[in-house]
């Protein structure tokens, strides 16, 4: 891995090289809620100015960037005899994710390996995933935030480049050769001992700041050992059954499919929408039978599959520990302590 | 240097791949096929011949029984179906399907000739060849049988390979069988066909029951030695699973020589849309058919 060090000031000249020529995605205020404090979400931005990267969290991850919550699988041209399909994957230029967290990078690298490392890699998120080119950016921990619990916290790979703050400068690091050729557009010097320090200091300060934590320690067997547990029967009477959590999850990916026939009748078109596992008809088969008709159970389900089914096929959990779902949920479910109730660790 | 980022298009660059894994085109491909034959075999099911046009990708175009296929119908919906023809007929398969929802539905009101897209083939499948020179069993409820069609065929090609082949059918009532046309047939290849209905009507002079019933029966002429050789294959609706695995496993048929067929609503055949899920296994990828004893270790399996 490559190092370089660079003045705060040249953070601005950076984005501007990167702007001229490119489309730039970053964290971006767009209102406050009813205690005042910023919203911030993840937009198309050409002025520096206008982008945050002192942010807390987004609402919605970048998601609709690279898995948009609906997008045309195929379209169809309908013929006096037969039909055409056409597939396109929906993107047509390489996108620049400027200020992605740790967690955000993750939940990428976790999605790549079920969406591009497995049987049927699909092509619609890999398009997008191959012409993303992303600089991260550390973070403050905010007291939703458990993903140093996840192991996500610090990310290792999945990006060109990831900004750490070291007081008056950047430590960078230089993952791809595009990253490096960038950062000599800008004045950048190499890291001395007292930049080490200066990056490790502020690594350790940031660990003291968090929280939440959740204890993943046999999670996997202490699920499948309470999966009959009455614990879950009390959060399953909670959720709304709303399935805000999925849409706000960096890594949630299910879908459904739909196919429509065009007001023209000459042609229709095959469209995917995310889903959520926690809404009512999501197992649900032709003819009327639900496999999993109570909320409880598909809320189980979703922490199954998440911190149990995950791990069991790549070793490591699904969820990033971002907080997003707990933030958003309108009944107040909070992972950390859905996990804690499971283990019956409450306070 | 150009500051301007170089796009990646995937769709040429796979072409220049051979591994699998760099294949984005299998995504969403569709053979494109025909509907040359509808046959009506109960008021609620059809079974459909569909041929793919393309003669060579007919050809290459090859599955196990147990395995399915995505069916599409343009505009109208995407479907899974287990495949119930013989594997020896390659792209040239046969769906037996129920009424049950908008696409089938829809499918009910055409005719053939008609142009449809099939996706696949996807699944696992029933090991026909390690039951090789073992008896087996194979046990139907209702359209379970729909699967099944496609390992009776395989039985009857490879008629020599197998000891007793036994066929369990359990109905509703005799209206709802399905492919009473074959039955001589099936018999006429040494395959014992047992079946049985909940409820009679005045036409029927077999037997009247639950499946279990017959199993029972069946079981008790055979010996010991019998179900040390014995494989079974169990289709059917989730609560008849347990009752006759649990027979099976009472004459210590070991659950790794019992498989199940798991229906589950899929979207993508694919192992990426999460909806056939089991705990957290896609039913797409490691199933549909399944060993028993991997059954018992699913979460809300059955």
């Amino acid at each position: 891995m490559i190092f370089k060090v660079f003045d705060k000031k040249e953070l601005k000249k950076l984005f501007d090289v990167l702007s001229s020529d490119n489309s730039i995605v970053g964290p971006v205020e767009i209102g406050a809620d009813r205690n005042d404090q910023p919203i911030y979400a993840f937009s198309l931005v050409s002025d520096f100015n206008n982008i945050k990267l002192n942010y807390s969290t987004t609402k919605l991850p970048a998601k609709k960037f690279f898995l948009p919550f609906k997008e045309d699988l195929a379209t169809f041209t309908i013929k006096e005899h037969g039909w055409q399909k056409n597939v396109d994957y929906n993107i047509d230029r390489p996108y620049i994710f400027f200020g992605l967290h740790a967690c955000d990078i993750n939940a990428l690298n976790k999605l790549d390996k079920v969406l591009m490392g497995s049987t049927y890699p699909m092509p619609y998120y890999a398009a997008k995933r191959k012409n993303m080119f992303i600089v991260g950016i550390d973070c403050a921990p905010q007291p939703y935030c458990f993903c140093r619990s996840m192991g996500s916290d610090t990310v290792l790979h999945g990006f060109d480049m990831f900004l750490t703050d070291i007081g008056e400068e950047y430590f960078a690091e230089i993952l791809s050769d595009t990253a490096y050729n960038f950062l000599k557009k800008i004045n950048t010097r190499d890291p001395v001992e007292a930049d080490h320090f200066l990056y490790m200091k502020s690594v350790s300060e940031k660990n003291k700041k968090f929280t939440a934590h959740v204890d993943t320690t046999d999670l996997t067997k202490i699920l499948d050992m309470e999966f009959q547990s009455e614990v879950w029967k009390h959060w399953g009477q909670q959720c709304l059954a709303c399935g805000t959590c999925s849409n706000v999850c960096p890594t949630c990916y299910c879908y459904g499919v739909e196919e429509t026939v065009d007001i023209n009748l000459k042609s229709a078109r095959k469209t995917k929408s995310l889903y959520s596992c926690n809404l009512i008809d999501f197992a649900e088969v032709a003819g009327g039978h639900n496999f999993r008709p109570e909320q409880h159970i598909r809320l189980k389900y979703r922490y199954y599959h998440k911190h149990r089914g995950f791990v069991e096929a790549y070793e490591e959990s699904l969820c990033v520990g971002c907080g997003r779902c707990g933030e958003s949920c309108l009944a107040g479910i909070r992972v950390p302590e859905v996990i804690a109730s499971v283990r019956r660790q409450e306070d | 240097m150009d500051t301007h980022l170089k796009f990646t298009d995937i769709k040429t660059e796979g072409r220049q791949k051979s591994h699998r894994r760099d294949d984005f085109e299998a995504f969403e491909f569709t053979y494109k096929s025909e509907i040359t034959n509808i046959h009506q075999l109960t008021e609620m099911e059809n079974l459909y011949r569909i041929q793919i046009l393309d003669p060579e990708e007919r050809k290459r175009f090859t599955f196990q029984p147990g395995q399915f296929l995505m069916l599409e119908l343009p505009g109208i919906g995407e479907a899974p179906f287990s495949i119930s023809s013989p594997p020896s007929r390659h792209g040239d398969v046969e769906l037996c399907i129920r009424k049950a929802g908008n696409l089938t539905n829809f499918l009910a009101k055409i005719s053939r000739g008609t142009h449809v897209g099939i996706r696949g083939p996807f699944g696992t499948n029933f090991p026909m060849e390690k039951m090789h020179s073992q008896n087996i069993f194979l046990i139907a409820g209702g359209l379970g049988l729909a699967p099944l069609r496609s390992a009776i065929a395989y039985a009857q090609d490879n008629r020599s390979r197998f000891n007793n082949v036994e066929i369990i059918y359990g109905a509703k009532d005799p209206s709802q069988l399905l492919f009473t046309y074959q039955y001589d047939t099936w018999q006429a290849d040494d395959i014992n066909l047992n079946i049985i209905v909940e409820k009679t009507d005045p036409s029927w002079k077999g037997p009247v029951g639950l499946i279990t019933k017959i199993l029972e029966e069946i079981f008790s002429k055979k010996d010991d030695d019998f179900f040390k050789n014995t494989y079974a294959i169990v289709c059917g609706p989730p609560v008849m699973f347990k009752f006759v695995c649990n027979m099976l496993g009472q004459k210590d048929i070991p659950m790794q020589k019992m498989f199940v067929s798991l229906e589950r609503r899929m979207h993508c055949g694919m192992g990426k849309c999460c909806r056939c899920n089991v705990g957290s296994t896609y039913t797409c990828l490691k199933g549909p058919v399944f060993d028993y004893w991997s059954v018992m270790n699913l979460k809300e399996a059955i």
